[in-house]
């Protein structure tokens, strides 16, 4: 933020500007409360009740449910599941984006085919993903005849590279739009001033494309946290419970009979993605550079 | 420091030709100004010196090498953008020292090898740069929070930090206020004193040319029309065309007929310059062309003048008119003594008359 900014005093409104203002968010706020907050608000509701009898009727535990059932083994091995993955899908996505984006961020005719070739797998589903890396990986007429989903060790690492793919055009187009704002001037005078083409991607093109590539991080990840068709897909948290993530968990869960500790597993989620999230800014934000 | 020299340069862009066939040699040491209107090739041809563009034929020398095929970072050359083409992450001090981090240097003296430098050596060269420039005080910003004319001392500290064999400056001042780019303008000329190396500068700033320059290498669609010190390009141009492009306002130009006693344009005779007296053929078709600095509105003038505004602009004034159907301008110091709508004599003295083949517009010596 410049000094200018933070500077500038809070400014004052009249009633009729307050109003107007309250006007044009409400249609968002609507929707925010209908489809969130409310839907919030139930969780946290539910979280404290204890289904007996499979859902007959429910016992009111108050914040016991949610010391008990966030300390458990199933939550912590579903949130480590859920970790793997980002680990996993995260860092190759946004190396592999980066590589692919500067390849093909070139002045050469017909590149704009590669381009849309590049960010298809945007627009392609998630169960055609998981179908078609099903095949690839099954053992008998795969592609690679490979017996990784069956494979406690090695189903994460599948399930992780077809997300990978599938985000790929994500992080391609996001990071190609980023590339073309970056001035021709500035590379061509790092040009002059004797930089390589390696030294000029990580010493001026990453440092002036470092907004773009926070985002990135930061909607990758939160993609990775909620990563459920792939795994319901490809593997339905098995074999064994090796790929079982938060998300599967709570999907699991998410029957009368247990329905409480399904919103004990939502609400620990949502805590968990908003500090992942609030960290990265906060971390990240001091290294990035906000040209203006 | 070195000379450079364009030797029957062509540079294509597919089929448009934006360079076309350029000899030119830059002296060693030489402030040599690239002048012309936007798209006369000027920018190609700097960034042809600079590695930025290729060659399509012909040679492009440093100093006794030919640098056709000679990587940008190779050539020690550094340039200076329109833009200033900082690096808007790093700090001051770090945009200055840019060069030097990569680049190896003759540290040692010319005999011994090429190194990188060390950390000192290059806190050194920076801290020098700065205080030529006047940037001591701002060397830990970043360049977000420095004024227009700061960037721009930036770019020239980062750009002669490293002492490289010539500086090129693609319209530097362009993006400054009149005010401040009159300063730079001095002191652009200052520091090519200082540092006595080869720069080679595009601009379509005719006062920027005839100000900073050495020499003056006028250009038009791709040709180079004529190079010269900036007195020679201004009291000789070679052709219609540097003639109407150096100078505020441009130089008048009437078509006219060699006759006996003088240049017949239909508004009157025109003395002919005593360099072409007698050597031309009667009859011949000729256009004269005139500063408005040397036209004079006298009574008894040889030529009619039909008056249509007159600008007044304290230390001299212009009058804009017609004079044998062409577009004229007169400038004298002092108030003017006619009023639009008036019919004015102008007269013109024989040595300030320039005549040009209607042809070729080239001009006749």
């Amino acid at each position: 933020m410049s000094t200018a900014a933070r500077r500038r005093r809070r400014p004052r409104y009249t009633l009729k500007e307050s109003a107007l203002g309250l006007a044009l968010l409400a249609p968002s706020i609507v929707v925010f409360v209908a489809f969130f907050y409310r839907p919030f608000l139930n969780l946290l509701h539910w979280g404290r009740f204890e289904s007996r009898r499979n859902g007959a009727y429910f016992e009111y535990v108050g914040l016991d449910q949610y010391r008990e059932q966030l300390t458990s083994e199933d939550f912590r091995e579903g949130l480590w599941h859920s970790v793997q993955f980002v680990l996993y899908t995260v860092p190759p996505g946004i190396v592999l984006g980066v590589l692919l984006a500067v390849t093909a961020h070139r002045k050469l005719k017909g590149i704009k085919v590669f381009q849309a070739i590049f960010s298809s797998t945007l627009a392609s589903s998630v169960a055609v993903t998981s179908v078609v890396f099903f095949y690839f990986f099954n053992d008998t007429v795969g592609l690679f005849k490979v017996d990784w989903l069956e494979n406690p060790d090695w189903a994460m690492f599948a399930v992780g590279l077809s997300s990978i793919w599938q985000n790929l055009g994500l992080s391609f187009v996001i990071v190609l739009a980023g590339l073309q704002t970056v001035p021709d001037e500035v590379l061509e005078a790092a040009t002059l001033d004797g930089y390589g083409p390696t030294r000029r991607l990580l010493r001026v093109t990453l440092p002036l494309i470092s907004p773009v590539l926070l985002f990135l991080v930061v909607v990758l990840v939160i993609f990775g946290l909620q990563a459920f068709a792939q795994v319901d897909l490809l593997t339905k948290g098995g074999p064994v419970s090796a790929t079982e993530t938060l998300v599967y968990k709570i999907n699991r869960l998410n029957r009368p009979d247990n329905i409480g500790i399904g919103a004990v597993y939502s609400v620990g989620l949502f805590f968990i993605t908003l500090a992942v999230t609030t960290t990265q800014f906060a971390l990240l934000d001091r290294r990035v550079h906000y040209a203006r | 420091m070195a000379s450079l020299t364009f030797e029957n340069v062509t540079k294509r862009f597919d089929e448009v030709v934006a360079v076309d066939d350029l000899d030119l040699h830059i002296v060693d040491g030489e402030f040599m100004v690239l002048l012309g209107p936007s798209g006369c090739g000027k920018t190609t041809a700097l960034r042809m010196i600079a590695g930025l563009e290729d060659i399509t034929e012909g040679k492009l020398l440093i100093g006794d090498t030919v640098v056709n095929d000679v990587d940008p970072a190779k050539r020690d050359v550094s340039m200076v953008f329109q833009s200033y083409a900082l690096y808007p992450h790093m700090t001051v001090h770090r945009n200055i020292e840019s060069p030097l981090l990569v680049r190896k240097y003759h540290a040692d003296g010319p005999d011994r090898p090429a190194r990188k430098l060390t950390r000192a050596e290059r806190n050194e060269r920076v801290a020098e740069a700065a205080r030529v420039l006047g940037l001591d005080e701002l060397l830990r910003r970043k360049p977000a929070a420095l004024s227009g004319g700061q960037r721009q001392r930036v770019a020239l500290a980062r750009a002669f930090v490293g002492r490289p064999q010539a500086f090129l400056m693609d319209e530097p001042l362009s993006n400054l206020d009149a005010k401040l780019r009159a300063a730079t303008r001095l002191e652009l000329v200052d520091l090519h004193r200082r540092v006595e190396t080869t720069v080679v500068y595009v601009t379509h700033d005719q006062v920027e040319a005839m100000t900073m320059a050495d020499r003056i290498a006028v250009m038009s669609t791709g040709r180079l029309q004529q190079v010269g010190t900036p007195q020679e390009v201004y009291e000789a141009p070679a052709n219609l065309f540097v003639a109407q492009f150096i100078g505020t306002p441009p130089m008048n130009t009437l078509d006219g007929t060699l006759g006996s006693d003088g240049i017949d344009t239909g508004a009157g005779v025109v003395p002919v310059p005593p360099h072409l007296a007698g050597r031309l053929e009667g009859g011949r078709k000729l256009v004269v062309g005139v500063r408005p600095e040397h036209l004079t509105l006298t009574p008894g003038g040889p030529l009619e003048m039909a008056v249509r505004a007159v600008e007044w602009l304290g230390h001299e004034c212009l009058v804009f008119g017609t004079t044998g159907g062409a577009d004229a301008v007169v400038r004298q110091t002092g108030m003017a003594g006619v009023a639009a709508g008036d019919t004015a004599r102008v007269a013109v003295e024989a040595a300030d008359v320039h005549v040009f083949d209607p042809d070729t517009t080239e001009r006749l010596a």
